[in-house]
Order: C-alpha cells, then structure tokens, then sequence
C-alpha cells in the first residue's frame, strides 16, 4: 500500500476529484492548506501598510492505495493538476504498513 | 351649436347666482362678530399648521436619532472589527456596544445637562439634572417644533458614537474596564464640556445663540471629530505600539465585515448631518445633498491617491476615503453648496489617505484602526474649510440687529470666520489633550490601562470576555 499526498492548486481540485473517479479512486482526504514552494508569495497593501503573504492557499489530497493503483493515480493526478506554471504543487509517495477499517477491523489492502 | 351654448348658459347661471348668494350672505353673517367666531378658527387653523409642521419635523428627527445609533450599532462596531485580528473582533465590538448602553446611562442622569442646559460659557448648568424640565414642549433655543426630549436622544447618539470613534486608536490592547472608566471619564471632561461651548446655551463658540468666538460646526466637526480623533492620537502615544507591531504584520482580519460597517455608516450619516438641521426642512436637503457629495468625492480621492502610489485601488481605501470625506463634511454640511461639498470631500479623500499612508509611516505611532488620521485630520480640516465656504445663502446664521443675513464664510464676504474656525478648532484640540492626558494618567496609576502581554498575544476576546468570534469547534 502506498499513500500519495499531492499539494495541488485550489482551483484544480474538481478537475483532479473527478480524473481519480474515473480511474475507480473511492476514497481521499481533502485538507485546505497554506504553504510555499519555489512559488513567491505576493503583496497586500491596507491604508499604505505592505504586507508580503509568502505562505499561499493550496489543496492538499491524503489517498491510499493498493499497489496496482498507485501509477494511474499518479498520471491522473498528472495529468488534472499541471498548468505547467510554477506553484502547480507537488506529490509524495511513501509506503504504508498497514490499513484498518474501523467499523469491523477489516486489515490490509481490504480496508481500503 | 348656438342652441347648445344657449342651454349650457341656462344650466350654469343659477348655479352662478347661487354661490353669489352664498358668498353674500357668508359676509353678512359674519359681518356681526368678525373677532369672535373667525379669529378662534384662524387661531385653532394655525395651531393645526403649527402641529403638523411639528409632527413632521419630529418624525424626521427620531427617524435621524435612529440613525445615527445605527452608526455605531453596527456601522461602527463592524467597520472597527473587521480591521483589527480575529481574535479581538468580539473585543472591538463591545467597545462600540458598550457606549451605547452606558453614555446612555450618564446622559440621562447628568450628562445632558452639562452639555445642553444653561450655565456659562464653557459647561452647562445642573437644571437639567435626570432630565428635569425635558419633556414633550420645545426648547425654542435649540429646536422650536420638536419636543426637547426629541432634542435630547438625537443629541444623545452623538454622544454615543463620539468617544466610540477614540478606540480605533488603542484596539486590541486596552482593558476593557479602563476602557470603560476612560470613556465615562472623556465623555464629562472633553465631550460635555465640548458641546456646551459649540451648541449650547451661552457657549463660548455657539455661533446660533450669540458665543464670543462663533465656530460654525453644523453636525459636529470640532465637537465630535477633532475631540475623538486628537484624544486618539494621544491614547496612542500614551499607551504605545501594540505587541510585535510594526514587525509582525496585523492585516484586516475582514474587510467584508469593514465594508459592511462603512456602508451604514454612509446611510447612518445622513441623519447625523441632515438631521443636524433640527427640522425636516430644505436645510435638512442640503446638508444631506452636500453629506452623500463630500463622501462620494472623498472615497474617489483617497482611491485614486492609492492607485496613483500604489497601482491599485483597493476596497479599503475606497470606504475608507468616504468615511474620511463624511468626516469632513460633518462640519460644514448646513452651511455650504453642492459643489464646494464635493472639493472639500475630494481634499478630504486625498489628505487623509497622506495622513494614514505617509505621515503615520514616518512618525511610527501606532494609530491603529486610523482614528487620528481620518477623524482627527479630517475633522480639523472639515472644520477649517467650513470657514471658507460657509455662504448665507444655504443657511443664514449670523444676522445684523434688523434681522437681515450677513456673510457666513470666507468666500461670502466673512474672512474673519476663518478665525473664529482656528479659534474653535485650537480649543478643541486643547480640550481634547489635557482631558485625555489627565484619564490616561488616572487610569495608568490605578487600575492600569492595558492587558498584559500575555492577554493581549491571546487576543481580547478570551482575555477579556471570555467569548470567541469564531467559534469552529462547535460539538455536533
């Protein structure tokens, strides 16, 4: 199993929803985040007062996937996501030990 | 045809001869005792005309009273609140509120008559004392066809919003109990004394009833600006930068909420201005017609300030330019044109934008919701061009012994008025900062005036009322 964290624009968070969908995805986590990469901030300006917001609004996605899964996720992901701007985001991948189901500790890749 | 005209002719003339008849004998009947019956219902006619221009004139004064609580509750309250960080929202709120609930208080029992019973030339009289003698009958001094308590909770909601506007200049760092004391304190000491010179009976710049140095200040440029915008600054000096100001940055924490708030403002504000005329008449429209003017110039020239040194112009600076232009205009709305209304307004816009984006900048005090800068600017300039575009034609103030109109402003023939103004803004600044250097003392030396830092990093409204504006983790 493997969890794919993908730092994504806002404004694109339908679009990869709905490639995952497609794929057969059932499940993610959706987090509002703010954060920065190589990505500059930009500046604010209140009676005269500059203020500089380096740490910009982002989508955060939390899946995990059987291993099978895990390529097309990444290539939907890929392909919903890219503007080929910077501050597109990014996506981790890292392995994990083991999934449980809460409602009837279902174990392993079942749990899903 | 003729035939037709004939009959016509026929029909009309007995209805002629009758209502000749009619008038003849009305004549004759009345001819006997023409004191008697005619002058009791000539007598009982003008009292009917004399109720419905005061039932109109009141209706128009309670309808401004209503408004301009409106301006402080919520248009003020919102408009400081979305300007400071979430965590003092609810804190700057109740600063607002609370005035409403106490200066009514002191109003009542004693404030009013300090500001607007007779006494000398600088604080009125305790004849007044819990509202004695305030009643439904007139007070022909100030309002002949309004009853004086209409007079009274219409001047009331001035004295409501006027130390409100001073806590844009401590937010989020004032204890709410010295923030109480110091206002019921300001509001005896500057306040009172303030109006009573300027409006009331025997005061010192009344420029109706006669004061040595007549100030023209229709709704309250010197009375209610130049007062809360110079005691501001000094509340900023005294109690100094807020925690990690000017290095952390404090941006709005909501300038929808600030929108909302400047908004009513603007609507609130034309009972403050026309409303100051005391009657529902075309004084009335041409304050409220030079008020919406003064603000609609004031928020183009603060916008096109910023756009011009910033490359944008921004929500905030628009709002903030009308409120700046409202406050400048206070002053001068019963007393000048439309089109002077709309250059005070636009130098309004430009200056205080200076004032907030340059002059604070350079000096570094941190004036934090810019209470100084807009009302205390504002207000002083308002004030000081009052004096130069006051005509008698829009309102005829000073009058020679015949009772006929002499000039008002400079641009009417009247360039010592703009003395008169110095005069009248010079001591509301006096005023304004010994009053508040003494109760920023007396506080500092009792009860203290901030919270501690460990209070003020948590934010007002835990700290201080235990309470959260926004409130997320409501259980479900």
């Amino acid at each position: 199993m493997t969890k794919i964290e993908a730092v994504i624009q806002n404004s694109k968070l339908d679009a990869v929803k709905s490639a995952l969908q497609e794929i057969g995805v059932e499940g993610m986590t959706v987090l509002e985040v703010r954060g920065h990469g190589r990505q500059k901030g930009h500046t604010e300006v209140y009676r005269g007062r500059e203020y500089s917001v380096d740490l910009i609004p982002k989508t955060k996605l939390e899946l995990v996937l059987g291993d099978t899964m895990v390529d097309k996720a990444v290539q939907a992901i890929l392909g919903a996501a890219r503007t080929g701007k910077i501050g597109d985001g990014k996506i981790f991948l890292t392995r994990v030990d083991e999934a449980i189901r809460i409602r009837n500790d279902e174990r392993g890749e079942g749990a899903l | 045809m003729l035939n037709r005209k004939g009959r016509i002719a026929w029909l009309v003339a007995p209805i002629l001869v009758l209502a000749f008849a009619q008038i003849l004998c009305a004549q004759t009947s009345a001819a006997p005792s023409p004191s008697s019956d005619t002058n009791a219902r000539l007598a009982k006619l003008e009292q009917q005309a004399a109720d419905a221009k005061s039932s109109a004139d009141n209706a128009w004064m309670l309808t401004s009273a209503a408004l301009v609580l409106m301006m402080t509750g919520p248009g003020l309250a919102l408009f400081y609140s979305g300007l400071v960080r979430k965590k003092n929202v609810l804190g700057t709120m109740m600063q607002s509120f609370a005035l409403m609930a106490v200066i009514t208080v002191l109003w009542a029992l004693f404030s009013y008559s300090l500001a607007f019973g007779a006494g000398n030339s600088f604080i009125g009289g305790l004849h007044n004392l819990f509202l004695n003698g305030v009643g439904a009958a007139p007070d022909a001094d100030y309002a002949a066809t309004i009853p004086a308590q209409t007079f009274m909770v219409y001047q009331l909601m001035f004295a409501i919003i006027t130390p409100g506007l001073i806590a844009g200049a401590f937010a989020e760092r004032m204890k709410f109990s010295a923030m109480l004391v110091f206002m019921v304190l300001w509001s005896i000491i500057v306040y009172n004394p303030m109006a009573h010179m300027v409006w009331g009976k025997g005061g010192l710049l009344n420029a109706s009833l006669g004061g040595r140095f007549p100030t023209l200040d229709f709704a309250g440029g010197t009375v209610v600006h130049v007062t809360s915008g110079v005691s501001a600054l000094v509340c900023a000096l005294y109690l100094g930068k807020r925690v990690g100001y000017p290095k952390l940055p404090m941006p709005p924490h909501s300038v929808v909420l600030s929108f909302i708030g400047a908004c009513l403002l603007w609507v609130g504000w034309f009972g403050f201005n026309a409303g100051s005329a005391l009657a529902a008449g075309s004084l009335a429209t041409s304050a409220f017609v030079a008020t919406h003017f003064g603000a609609a110039a004031a928020a183009v020239g603060w916008a096109a300030a910023e756009w011009f040194r910033n490359g944008k112009a921004s929500v905030l600076g628009g709002i903030s330019g009308a409120v700046a232009g409202l406050v400048a205009i206070t002053p001068a709305a019963g007393f000048v044109k439309p089109m002077p209304a709309l250059l005070i307004g636009l130098m309004a816009g430009v200056f205080c934008y200076f004032m907030v984006a340059v002059v604070k900048a350079k000096f570094g005090y941190d004036d934090s919701l810019d209470a100084f800068g807009v009302h205390g600017a504002g207000g002083t300039l308002g004030a000081l061009l009052t004096g130069i575009f006051a005509v008698s034609a829009v309102n005829p103030i000073f009058k020679d012994v015949q009772g006929h109109p002499l000039p008002s402003g400079l641009i009417d023939g009247n360039a010592p008025q703009v003395l008169n103004q110095l005069i009248g803004i010079a001591i509301a600044w006096l005023i304004a900062i010994v009053g508040t250097l003494i109760i920023l003392k007396l506080i500092d030396l009792t009860i203290g005036l901030r919270v501690s830092e460990e209070d003020e990093v948590q934010g007002l409204d835990l700290s201080q009322h235990g309470e959260e504006g926004y409130y997320w983790e409501t259980p479900a």
